[in-house]
């Protein structure tokens, strides 16, 4: 009865975990294709990219919008491939998978927060595109954040 | 084949995302080609403050904005080459919208240039660029440079707002867009857009000095 029980209850749980993932894997596959439009933006020199609007331009001709001559949109572009990449191994059932995962959508949200500081504080202009971007990371960190213990707790 | 399956997943869209980013990539490249002033812009009828003479081998155009750094740091080497050499610098306003105080700053130079000191205020806000650029009230500070100037000062204001003034500054940017100009400074020499790599403030002055001694022997 008790084996029956497990056996019952185990399927289920996979199913959800694969929900979660494959949910989190779609959030960042949009992020994916957002910041790799803008690091190609950046990269052949167009600058029409913000149409009229001299916040959007402001936030992405600013230097914080690069590092050295590397584009913190190209950044972005990495983890949200960094984030499917480990949501897919995780929906596949590889246990080390589920902690990188997290640990991404954490330094996301970390980095996230310090950009939004940025737009508010020190540029005084906030980006459609970089609100997007926020908008899917505070998603996937809400993801992570309330996702169903069973799955938290789901052995390796 | 499903101990691969994330491989194969992961691999598809990484494959996804880099080709589809090297081919928006390319047809932004291709999109952008080279600028070139066609005959049909250069000859339409020139509006633009110019110093040197209209015969000069060499004619340097310049779609500028004031507020634009790499604008003020060629500013200067651009005035040397023009005494050294005897061209023909022609400076057209291009004031880019993430600058707040480059459409007022382009108003008073074109309001200068009504009395006569377009280029002695060109060369001041230059100058003075830092100072204006994080001042909240930029004006004021333009209102400053027109008394250094000795201009009639109730006449600039005016004409700053003016729709002579307004006109002039968007009849340069509408000259600059229908070229393709996107960004600041972008430079003519002859028409050939001078590549952006040779803009840099180091490689500039021996880009324009090449350029001039390729075109005495044919002047």
């Amino acid at each position: 009865m008790k084996k029956d029980r497990i056996e019952k209850s185990r399927p289920e749980r996979s199913r959800g975990e694969i929900i979660f993932y494959t949910a989190a894997a779609l959030i960042a596959l949009v992020g994916l294709a957002e910041a790799t439009y803008l690091t190609a933006i950046f990269l052949s020199g167009e600058t029409a990219v913000c149409g009229n609007s001299p916040d959007c331009f402001k936030v992405l001709g600013s230097s914080y919008a690069k590092i050295g001559s590397f584009p913190v949109s190209g950044l972005g572009a990495l983890a949200y491939f960094s984030v499917f990449t480990f949501a897919i191994f995780a929906a596949f059932d590889y246990g080390r998978a589920r902690k990188f995962f997290s640990l991404t959508v954490f330094t996301m949200f970390a980095v996230t927060l310090w950009l939004l500081f940025v737009q508010a504080f020190k540029l005084h202009a906030f980006c459609r595109y970089c609100l997007f971007s926020a908008a899917l990371v505070f998603l996937l960190t809400g993801l992570v954040v309330a996702r169903p213990s069973s799955i938290q707790r789901n052995p390796s | 084949m499903r101990r691969y399956a994330p491989f194969i997943i992961v691999g598809l869209v990484a494959a996804l995302a880099i080709g589809g980013g090297t081919i928006f990539y390319r047809a932004k490249l291709a999109a952008n080609p080279p600028l070139k002033i066609s005959k049909e812009v250069a000859e339409t009828k020139d509006t633009g403050y110019a110093l040197g003479p209209a015969n000069a081998p060499i004619i340097l155009e310049e779609f500028g904005d004031f507020q634009c750094p790499p604008c003020g740091k060629l500013s200067e080497p651009i005035n040397q080459l023009q005494k050294q050499h005897n061209l023909r610098v022609i400076f057209r306003e291009f004031p880019l919208p993430m600058h707040s105080h480059a459409h007022e700053a382009a108003c008073a130079a074109e309001a200068a240039g009504l009395q006569g000191r377009f280029w002695q205020m060109h060369d001041l806000l230059f100058r003075e660029q830092p100072a204006w650029s994080n001042s909240p009230d930029a004006r004021t500070l333009f209102n400053a440079y027109a008394g250094m100037l000795q201009l009639d000062l109730d006449r600039f204001k005016r004409d700053m707002d003016s729709n002579e003034v307004q006109q002039q500054v968007e009849m340069d940017r509408r000259r600059g867009t229908l070229i393709g100009v996107q960004t600041t400074p972008t430079i003519f020499l002859n028409n050939q857009a001078v590549p952006p790599e040779q803009l840099k403030p180091e490689n500039f002055t021996g880009y324009v000095e090449a350029a001039v001694k390729n075109a005495k022997p044919s002047s």
